[in-house]
């Protein structure tokens, strides 16, 4: 059976690992390659590797730390951060990432989809989406999930699906760094709606925040940074735990 | 050990080639016909889209080099499908070393059955094959893929989803592998290490 997967994050500034508290104040958290090589060891499922600071500073998330992290690990490696254009994924796949996540620039420019997944398939297009509950409405959020857009979550989802993504890493800006779960409904609702795996972000506390997100959350897969990070939820842990509650996964 | 990698426009073979050195081997990415036809290995990596991987094939003259190889062939993931002999991807007539056709997923119910197929997923049926040798019980591999081959003689291993599918081909001196053993921890070492020792 296909099992759900347990996705740690890495978050990328200035080429070390960071995590803030809904995505400000930044804490250090080590050595990207180092994380990277630990969390393969330890059975993470996947890995996610996001150059936080890249849209804002207008930098390019730099291959070289790509390349060191890929040739360290065993597992599937995701890349984002300031990619915009068919070229900037070249460079990333090239480097030795497996997928490439995408968002403020799918947002600016939607056809760039369309673009990437003709051009390296849409197995390795994730179009991330950070989205925020104003006034009972979800919006979509870009540039780190300050800049509020006029896209609804729901209706840019399935439009990201429609245009040729692989995935969708559907972050909740309003869960993020509270540590009180994910976004279960929202989750649901657009993993329930769309043929395209979800991976839901934002959120994680402790163990059972995964057990619901695979179930209520319909998720295929769920991410977490600062939890992993900090050791206070141990991979091979949630694993066994998830998998006495009957959750598929990978031992 | 002279271990060509395939390189052709789609797809990531670098992270083929990582997984080759992390197993101490020195690979060589190269579409040179004169490279691959004298190695003692070859890897045709996969993703990306059929008809434009059989394009750039076709243009280097590499499909007729893979049709004549005797050496050890190991196709991944597109790689496999290529193998192939037709894909419903773009409608693409495959290299036809595999006599087996290659579908899209069609999902009777999209909520519990996604295209693509993303993520880990059990090998069954195992043959006795040099490939398969040692490995665990129905070990988990890494999966990514919208299409897969039939059923058929050359299978050597299946995964359920929706349902069975040719997880691994082998026929004479060809081996093909749908899931992607660079990215499939231990097990996709032992695999790629399996294939180097056959």
């Amino acid at each position: 059976m296909l099992t759900k997967r347990i996705i740690p994050c890495l978050d990328i500034k200035d080429g070390r690992t960071v995590k803030g508290v809904n995505f400000v104040q930044l804490r250090d958290a080590g050595d990207p390659v180092e994380l990277a090589k630990a969390y393969s060891d330890e059975g993470a499922d996947e890995l996610v590797f996001l150059d936080i600071t890249a849209t804002v500073d207008k930098r390019k998330t730099l291959a070289d730390l790509v390349t060191k992290v890929a040739k360290a690990i065993n597992i599937p490696f995701t890349v984002g951060g300031g990619i915009s254009t068919v070229e900037d994924v070249k460079v990333l796949l090239n480097a030795g990432a497996d997928k490439i996540s995408i968002n403020s620039a799918a947002v600016k420019n939607p056809g760039v989809i369309d673009e990437m997944a003709r051009e390296f398939g849409s197995q390795c297009i994730v179009v991330a989406i950070d989205t925020r509950d104003v006034d009972g409405t979800d919006y979509v959020h870009t540039h780190g999930g300050r800049k509020p857009t006029l896209l609804q979550t729901q209706a840019w989802a399935k439009e990201v699906a429609d245009r040729g993504a692989g995935e969708i890493l559907l972050t909740s800006m309003d869960h993020d760094g509270t540590k009180a779960g994910f976004a279960n409904e929202i989750t649901s609702e657009i993993s329930s709606a769309l043929s395209i795996p979800v991976i839901a972000s934002g959120g994680a506390g402790n163990m059972a925040h995964f057990k619901d997100v695979f179930t209520f959350g319909k998720a295929d897969a769920a991410l977490a940074a600062s939890i992993f990070h900090f050791k206070e939820v141990p991979i091979p842990e949630l694993k066994s735990y998830l998998d006495e509650e009957g959750i598929v996964i990978r031992k | 050990m002279k271990i060509a990698v395939i390189k052709y426009n789609s797809g990531n073979v670098q992270s083929v080639l990582y997984a080759l050195e992390r197993l101490g081997a020195h690979p060589i990415l190269t579409d040179d016909p004169n490279e691959i036809k004298s190695a003692d290995r070859v890897i045709f990596p996969g993703q990306g889209e059929a008809s434009t991987a059989m394009g750039y094939l076709k243009a280097r003259g590499l499909d007729q080099v893979i049709r004549d190889i005797k050496q050890p062939f190991l196709g991944v993931c597109l790689g496999l499908q290529l193998l192939c002999e037709h894909s419903e991807e773009n409608d693409t007539e495959c290299l036809g070393i595999f006599p087996v056709k290659v579908k899209k997923f069609i999902p009777e119910n999209s909520q519990e059955f996604k295209v693509p197929h993303v993520g880990w997923n059990e090998l069954e049926n195992l043959k006795a094959n040099p490939l398969l040798k040692d490995l665990p019980e129905n070990p988990f591999v890494y999966y990514v893929h919208s299409y897969y081959a039939e059923l058929s003689e050359a299978t050597i291993a299946t995964t359920h989803y929706i349902h069975d599918f040719t997880a691994i081909l082998n026929r004479d001196n060809y081996w093909a592998i749908q899931a992607h053993p660079e990215k499939s921890s231990e097990v996709g070492e032992k695999l790629l290490s399996n294939f180097l020792s056959i």
